[in-house]
């Protein structure tokens, strides 16, 4: 009977498509809403996941989040590097700058300014250039989409000379950062030139970056570090949590995306529901007469939900195949898009719900099935 | 045509085997507050391996008797014997069995899955009784054969005549070799030459061995076809003709 079901099916066409089809939709709205939502609390902690050396970040208590640090004493560092059980601690500066562009505009940019002696704190995939090029004068490294963003259409290159703040800076490296939240433009650069190039007075140091001595004392060290400072002392971990959560209290993002993810949910609701609803009043007699032939509610009941799993399992491949497109090519090649995937986790998510969304609109369209009156068929 | 008249329960001949036999079967439906009784003491009997006629003017509850008689509506009172099962004491899921394994339906609409080819269609009492596809199928285009219908088989439904499909429904009511079948006006929705060709090979093919067949109609050029008629008026069986012994009532 399940090949029976089938047929009936494909045997209307449009019917079919217009059910794949709002499987197909959803899905996609979902995968792609999803995702971007991810890859926006990804971006929220990028300046966190690219400092790979540290394990503990430092900060002023007032600190939720790394995109807003509040400059901390130059004391600040030597009170951490005196903390039992810390192996090294090093200054990490962050700010926001503007760069002006070859055609004069200004774009925002965001100035990271790594430990002059061990350059910790860059991240260690460099396309163009090294980590020591870094020790030149007046040297910077770009991400690849900042480079692209000041130098439309040009090919990766170093060596080129940009203004930042009035300065001279020369860029040396190109270095393939993660995705930054507040700006597509990431600088990275010596911590004496950083603050040279921001000039905000006395105080200048965003983080105290530090490592414990031993690696399954991260936690009592943090601990030490805080009583020790009365600095806000967190592991990187928990500071990628704390700007993502920061990011979800103060911007309308999961409210924006919340909402669209619910729409997608209800229009294959919708769509779903009223194309199987519609499909079954047109086949209602073709079920009575089965009825009336012996086939008992409950094998009519599975021959309904196989057309479902039919729907669903074509729609959903379908919506998935097509957010996979939307985020492999653009992901590639749009600056603006990078950093956004669609994770498996997602992709998991989707298929849950897209099993409700059939399984739901079933059920709502199968009560007709199931209280039919076989002797339906007997009135001509 | 010769007939011979009866009282409703009682069979002419003391050895003939009743295939259903109801007596005083009872059945109303709610219209708003009033309740319209539709069978009222209604008593009916169909012989086994007989053409049995239930006929009667539009509304007299032909169609309620023989979904009573089919396993699809229940009864309020009386007496039910079909096929020696009381079908009173069975429970719902029962029913849909005794209907699945024992009847076969022939409708005035045809009512065919569109979706189905004529084979897959005649093949479905099968199916839904578990029988393989490709052996369903098998026994389905045997049947489909003998209708007349070998160059028809893979073809569906609106590709093929009124009579062709009426002959697809009759291949699918007789596929699993059911006990009783049931027809309701099944030359209704063709023309005279149809209907007959269709009566024809019903007679033909149906009545084999000691399967008892029920036709509903008030389409009197079939009446021919009839081994014994029931008149029905007002939810009754009024009177009872057996062509075959030369009694008119």
């Amino acid at each position: 009977m399940m090949r029976t079901a089938i047929r009936m099916l494909i045997g209307d066409k449009t019917k079919c498509l217009g059910l794949i089809f709002g499987v197909a939709l959803s899905t996609l709205l979902v995968c792609q809403q999803v995702s971007i939502f991810f890859g926006l609390l990804a971006r929220a902690s990028s300046v966190v996941t690219d400092v790979r050396e540290a394990d503990i970040w430092v900060m002023d208590p007032s600190v939720t989040t790394v995109d807003a640090p509040f400059a901390l004493r130059e004391t600040a560092l030597q009170r951490v590097r005196g903390v039992e059980g810390v192996e090294w601690a090093v200054p990490f500066f962050r700010a926001n700058v503007q760069v002006r562009t070859r055609e004069g505009t200004l774009e925002n940019a965001i100035l990271l300014g790594i430990d002059d002696a061990s350059l910790v704190g860059v991240p260690d995939n460099f396309m163009l250039g090294s980590i020591e090029d870094l020790t030149m004068p007046d040297s910077i490294a770009m991400n690849p989409a900042g480079f692209r963003l000041l130098f439309p259409g040009e090919e990766l290159d170093v060596g080129r000379v940009i203004e930042l703040n009035d300065r001279r800076a020369r860029i040396a490296a190109i270095v393939d950062a993660s995705p930054a939240f507040s700006a597509n433009l990431s600088i990275f650069t010596r911590y004496s030139l950083a603050t040279q190039y921001t000039n905000n007075g006395r105080n200048q140091m965003s983080f105290v970056l530090a490592k414990a001595s031993n690696p399954s004392a991260i936690d009592d060290v943090t601990s030490r570090i805080t009583e020790t400072t009365e600095l806000k002392a967190v592991t990187s971990d928990q500071f990628r949590l704390e700007s993502i959560l920061y990011i979800l209290a103060n911007t309308g993002i999961p409210v924006s995306f919340g909402t669209v993810v619910i729409l997608g949910v209800f229009i294959g609701i919708a769509i779903v529901g009223l194309t199987f609803n519609q499909f079954i009043s047109e086949n209602i007699r073709q079920y009575a007469a089965l009825k009336a032939i012996g086939v008992r509610n409950l094998r009519l009941l599975v021959m309904t939900l196989t057309q479902a799993l039919f729907v669903g399992t074509i729609g959903y491949g379908l919506g998935l195949f097509a957010a996979s497109q939307f985020f492999n090519w653009p992901s590639k090649n749009v600056d603006a898009l990078r950093g956004f995937y669609l994770l498996p986790e997602v992709a998991i998510g989707v298929a849950i719900l897209s099993i409700v969304i059939v399984f739901t609109s079933t059920v709502l369209s199968m009560r007709r099935v199931l209280v039919v009156d076989p002797a339906t068929v007997f009135r001509g | 045509m010769t007939s011979s008249l009866e009282t409703p329960t009682q069979p002419p001949e003391a050895s003939a085997s009743l295939a259903v036999r109801c007596s005083a079967i009872e059945k109303s439906f709610a219209a708003g507050e009033q309740r319209i009784r539709v069978l009222r003491g209604t008593d009916f009997i169909a012989e086994s391996g007989k053409m049995n006629f239930l006929v009667g003017p539009s509304g007299c509850g032909k169609t309620t008797l023989i979904s009573v008689i089919g396993a699809i509506l229940r009864c309020e009172s009386g007496e039910l014997e079909v096929l020696g099962e009381d079908l009173r004491s069975l429970k719902n899921g029962r029913l849909a069995d005794f209907r699945l394994n024992n009847l076969g339906f022939i409708f005035q609409q045809f009512n065919l899955l569109p979706a189905l080819n004529a084979e897959e269609n005649a093949s479905l009492p099968l199916v839904a009784q578990g029988v393989s596809t490709s052996k369903a199928e098998r026994l389905a285009r045997v049947l489909l054969e003998r209708l007349g219908l070998e160059d028809q088989t893979k073809k569906m439904p609106n590709q093929l005549s009124g009579g062709q499909q009426q002959r697809v429904a009759i291949a699918r009511a007789l596929v699993h070799e059911p006990r009783l079948l049931i027809c309701d006006e099944p030359t209704a929705s063709l023309d005279a030459a149809s209907g007959h060709t269709v009566m024809e090979l019903l007679r033909d093919v149906a009545l084999e061995g000691d399967r008892s067949v029920i036709v509903v109609t008030h389409d009197n050029r079939i009446f021919e076809f009839a081994d014994r008629i029931s008149h029905m008026a007002d939810g009754r069986i009024t009177r009872v003709e057996h062509t075959h012994t030369g009694d008119v009532a």
